[in-house]
């Protein structure tokens, strides 16, 4: 069985997730708490990714990270490098695509912290930043393990996107999404079985560990 | 004596607190007042958490302990690590104040809940863990909301004995809220009366207790507080006299403290112009009238003076009459029923 692609996919989900976690915590936390007019509308925003259809942010996704693009000639610039058909590209894209799912479970799990519990923590002598770690943080745990298992699991499953914004270059951006669907393509359906049964007991044992985990905290 | 300088202005959905006004730097000074009438504001304006001006010292810089009507416990913590948490942050402070863990454990009495998740504990046990932890952050001056509101009769009881330790172990100033007036009577020495965001009245205990013309200190918390000290116990009628400025009051029971506090309701006081030979209440009173304040259509709140201390009778209007009583009449105040605060 060539792994490439499986091991490709996962390192883009690793990678995706941990900046949608370090990026995304401190805009979850805004989200929660910001009575900004501009809230609801970068609210919305956040959001359009689990509405439109994959091929729509791809299709701008391209444009944008193309090398006439915005951030796509800057990076050329940068690099010397394309974002579109790169791994980079991919990372900037699945970070775009999965954001709600990391958002999401975060912003609920900061919305639902006691406020008061926070307050005490100010007045005991931290900082906003320092509560924000020391308090906020270790309370949501269970938002951020929930908010890396979608994040993972939502990039792991991504096609639409990869398929506008990386193309199918093999070790760079041939994901087992993308494999999978060639192999069916060339009618190499042994490869196809391969690859679709490793992700669909790697997608049961990710969420059902998950699940056990949630249910074990409940109880607590 | 130095004085605290409470100065506040803020408005917040229709409500407008204004306050200017300053407190004794030592001791409790309570905060009583109906709901809505400003006092948890009041607080959350000295933490700066609310109303906070521009330039202003930053809440996490200010110091002040804040204990709320819920314990706040940080749920992710044990009890050491909560209670370490203002210590670690304040550090500078605390070496100086020679504050730690095991000490203030030790004042609380939860030295065995150290290593406890705070999920484990009771109400009562948690908001002793919380105010140890407000010490441990060695603050200037600690604001307790009403922190015993959230517990039952019991719980309150077992939470009480700390307050009153902290009081006298402590020479950190508190301000302390709440809309009971047995507790106000119990732990404050001073007094401040809010109503809709302004203060009307601010004193020492005893005489703000006594002001009668306020609507805050009639029905059910007119009374006075007597501070007097144990003179002698009388095993054969399980007595205990206690002795004052202006007279002798025997109390049922044998009470070690040196010191108390006697809590006498308005309507455990009444009037008589000759001291009765035989009656079968413990304690009468020589007592002047020094003010009449009509309470409702059928009674007069009446204040008396006993010495340098003062006494509320609650009598009807009839009565009032009746006997024609004037303020600077000399009385006799009987007093059926009397509560010692520790």
């Amino acid at each position: 069985m060539n792994l490439a692609p499986l091991l490709l996919s996962i390192k883009l989900a690793s990678i995706t997730t941990v900046l949608l976690i370090v990026l995304g915590a401190p805009l979850s936390w805004w989200l929660s708490h910001s009575r900004s007019r501009w809230q609801p509308v970068v609210q919305a925003i956040v959001a359009m990714p689990i509405v439109l259809p994959p091929t729509v942010l791809g299709f701008y996704l391209l444009i944008v990270l193309g090398p006439e693009g915005a951030i796509g000639s800057w990076w050329v610039q940068l690099t010397g490098d394309t974002l579109t058909f790169s791994f980079a590209g991919l990372v900037i894209a699945s970070c775009l695509y999965s954001l709600p799912f990391a958002v999401q479970p975060m912003q609920n799990a900061f919305e639902s912290l006691p406020r008061k519990n926070l307050e005490a923590a100010w007045t005991l002598g931290a900082s906003k930043l320092d509560a924000f770690l020391s308090v906020a943080v270790p309370l949501s745990l269970r938002g951020f393990i929930s908010a890396a298992v979608l994040s993972f699991a939502h990039t792991l499953g991504e096609f639409g996107v990869v398929l506008m914004v990386g193309g199918n270059i093999p070790g760079e951006t041939r994901v087992v999404s993308i494999a999978i669907y060639d192999d069916v393509e060339t009618l190499n359906y042994a490869a196809a079985h391969q690859l679709s049964l490793t992700l669909i007991v790697f997608a049961f044992a990710t969420l059902f560990g998950m699940f056990i985990l949630n249910r074990r905290w409940q109880s607590r | 004596m130095t004085k605290i300088e409470l100065k506040h202005s803020v408005h917040k959905d229709g409500f407008h607190l204004e306050l200017d006004t300053y407190i004794p730097s030592t001791g409790v000074t309570g905060v009583f007042g109906e709901s809505g009438s400003g006092k948890t504001t009041l607080l959350r304006c000295i933490a700066g958490l609310e109303g906070r001006q521009k330039g202003s010292l930053p809440i996490h810089r200010r110091r002040i302990g804040y204990v709320f009507q819920e314990p706040q416990l940080f749920a992710h913590l044990s009890v050491r690590k909560n209670i370490e948490f203002g210590m670690r942050r304040n550090a500078t402070a605390d070496v100086a104040a020679g504050v730690s863990v095991d000490k203030i454990a030790r004042l609380f009495e939860v030295e065995k809940l150290l290593d406890r998740s705070v999920h484990s504990l009771s109400g009562g046990e948690a908001q002793r863990v919380s105010i140890a932890r407000v010490l441990s952050q060695s603050p200037r001056l600690i604001l307790m909301d009403e922190p015993l509101s959230a517990l039952d009769e019991r719980r309150r009881n077992e939470v009480l004995p700390y307050l009153d330790r902290l009081h006298v172990e402590t020479s950190v100033p508190i301000i302390y809220v709440s809309h009971n007036i047995d507790e106000i009577c119990r732990l404050s020495d001073h007094l401040l009366v809010l109503h809709d965001g302004k203060v009307v009245a601010e004193g020492a205990l005893q005489e703000t207790l006594a002001r009668i013309d306020l609507p805050q200190m009639a029905g059910r918390n007119a009374g006075a507080v007597i501070e007097a000290s144990r003179k002698r116990y009388d095993e054969e009628f399980d007595l205990t006299l206690f002795d004052f400025a202006g007279g002798e009051i025997w109390v049922a029971g044998p009470y070690e403290s040196e010191k108390v506090r006697l809590r006498i309701d308005a309507s455990d006081v009444s009037l008589c112009r000759v001291a009765a030979e035989s009656t079968t209440i413990l304690n009468t009173l020589p007592a002047v009238i020094e003010a009449t304040a009509a309470e409702s259509a059928s009674t007069t709140l009446v204040r008396l003076r006993l010495g340098d201390q003062a006494l509320v009778a609650r009598i009807t209007k009839r009565s009032l009459q009746h006997l024609e009583l004037r303020v600077g009449d000399e009385v006799f105040a009987q007093i059926k029923s009397v509560t010692v605060r520790h």
